[in-house]
């Protein structure tokens, strides 16, 4: 079951959502293979860090604007954003420690 | 704390779930311990049409979603995470992920082979940016646009069928000047319209590191060392696997390709581990070989438990 602690972002939303705090926002398909494996770990971080981050989703299909923005040319892929500014990107899949390690360098 | 099992495996593709199987069948309580590529490269595929049992073919995800139910359903204990280290030095052994320990008394190696790179340097970086190991992944933020599929075995044919239905034009780049790929893939390539090879051409550079995408591949000659130029806004590498051992190194036999060595069925340099599908077979490499080599983990494994399997005993495993 998805996590209630992971926000859906909109291309209409996108800018403001981003602009306070730490922000982790993964970017998703519906037919994606690679997305449904790190969307658990995804899960898991946002309640792990509830209230100290904001964990967040985009679904590329229904949004194209910000992932053209940011040049995400492959999915999933996962943004991190300081008071609005890009800190780290990651392509691909990661374990959730090595997440956990890069989140936690921004905290 | 560790928690201790009697037999732990390692990896969620054909070989780990059909061992998972296996394992639990014979009231072993297995614990898989999938990885973060869970399911393996079957996940990454469309139509799998080579799998018996399925003469329509069968979806990648679905097949490894059944053999998942499958092993479950005889009581197999799945769990999401990545091992970080292994200790084989003395049994029971022992398997870290993250900050948790688990210790076996016998031990199932099936972590599979991941996507190789070009060695480029330049291609890791522009992941996510262009360069894919992944049609079915990426291959959507390349609709209407030129790109090339790097390789000439059965991953870059298919990887170029997939591309063509969304790409302008696919470009399958091959350093030899005939292809390594199945018949029927090669058939179906060279006949789709707007596929076109460039033989006898490698891949040097990727451009452009600067504007944080591919722009086009810098192609060498490999018959006169010629240099050209290619605009593509995507380039698939396609150019085979390498297996996941670095967990192991030091504890394990290795073949020089860091495939992992077996001997008498399953059986690694150490008893009591055992490894089954990719990481120990750079030959087959396919779905069906997989699951049956992790069946054969399986029941070496269980033998191993009960005392029965000998050192290098020759006989068959047949006993049912």
């Amino acid at each position: 079951m998805a996590s209630d602690k992971v926000k859906v972002f909109t291309d209409a939303n996108f800018g403001d959502e981003v602009k306070n705090g730490v922000v982790l926002v993964d970017f998703w398909a519906t037919w994606c293979a690679p997305c449904r494996r790190i969307a658990p770990i995804v899960d898991q971080l946002a309640e792990e860090y509830n209230g100290k981050l904001t964990v967040a989703k985009v679904d590329i299909d229904e949004n194209p604007m910000t992932p053209s923005k940011f040049m995400v040319r492959g999915i999933p892929t996962l943004l991190l954003f300081k008071n609005g500014e890009l800190q780290e990107t990651v392509v691909g899949l990661e374990s959730k420690d090595r997440l956990a390690q890069i989140i936690d360098k921004h905290l | 704390m560790s928690t201790h099992k009697q037999v732990i495996i390692i990896g969620s593709g054909p070989a780990g779930l059909t061992a998972a199987l296996y394992t639990s069948r014979a009231n072993l309580k297995p614990l898989l311990i999938e990885g973060v590529e869970a399911g393996g490269q079957l996940m990454l595929t469309t139509l799998v049409e080579n799998y018996p049992g399925f003469r329509a073919g069968v979806l990648g995800p679905d097949l490894m979603g059944e053999m998942r139910a499958q092993a479950e359903h005889f009581g197999a204990e799945i769990m999401q995470g990545d091992v970080s280290s292994v200790d084989l030095s003395e049994r029971p052994f022992k398997i870290n992920v993250d900050k948790t320990q688990y210790t076996a008394d016998a031990l199932i190696i099936a972590t599979g082979a991941s996507a190789k790179w070009l060695d480029l340097g330049v291609d890791k970086k522009l992941s996510g940016r262009g360069v894919s190991t992944c049609a079915t992944c990426d291959g959507f933020f390349f609709k209407g646009l030129p790109v090339a599929v790097v390789g000439g075995g059965d991953t870059a044919m298919e990887e170029a069928i997939y591309l063509s239905k969304l790409a302008t034009q696919v470009t399958v780049i091959h350093r030899r000047d005939t292809l390594r790929a199945s018949k029927v893939m090669q058939d179906k390539a060279l006949s789709t319209p707007n596929i076109s090879f460039l033989w006898n051409k490698e891949v040097v550079d990727i451009k452009d590191l600067e504007q944080g995408k591919v722009t086009s591949l810098v192609l060498r000659d490999t018959t006169n060392g010629e240099q050209s130029e290619l605009a593509v806004d995507g380039v698939f590498i396609g150019i085979g696997h390498n297996p996941n051992t670095a967990l192991f190194k030091g504890q394990l036999a290795m073949h020089d390709n860091g495939y992992l060595k077996t001997h008498d069925g399953s059986r690694t340099s150490v008893a009591g581990v055992f490894a089954a599908g990719d990481v120990q077979d750079h030959i087959y490499r396919q779905a069906v070989t997989a699951a049956g080599s992790g069946c054969m983990a399986a029941i070496d494994a269980e033998r191993f438990l009960s005392g029965t399997l000998h050192e290098s005993s020759h006989q068959s495993a047949v006993s049912s």
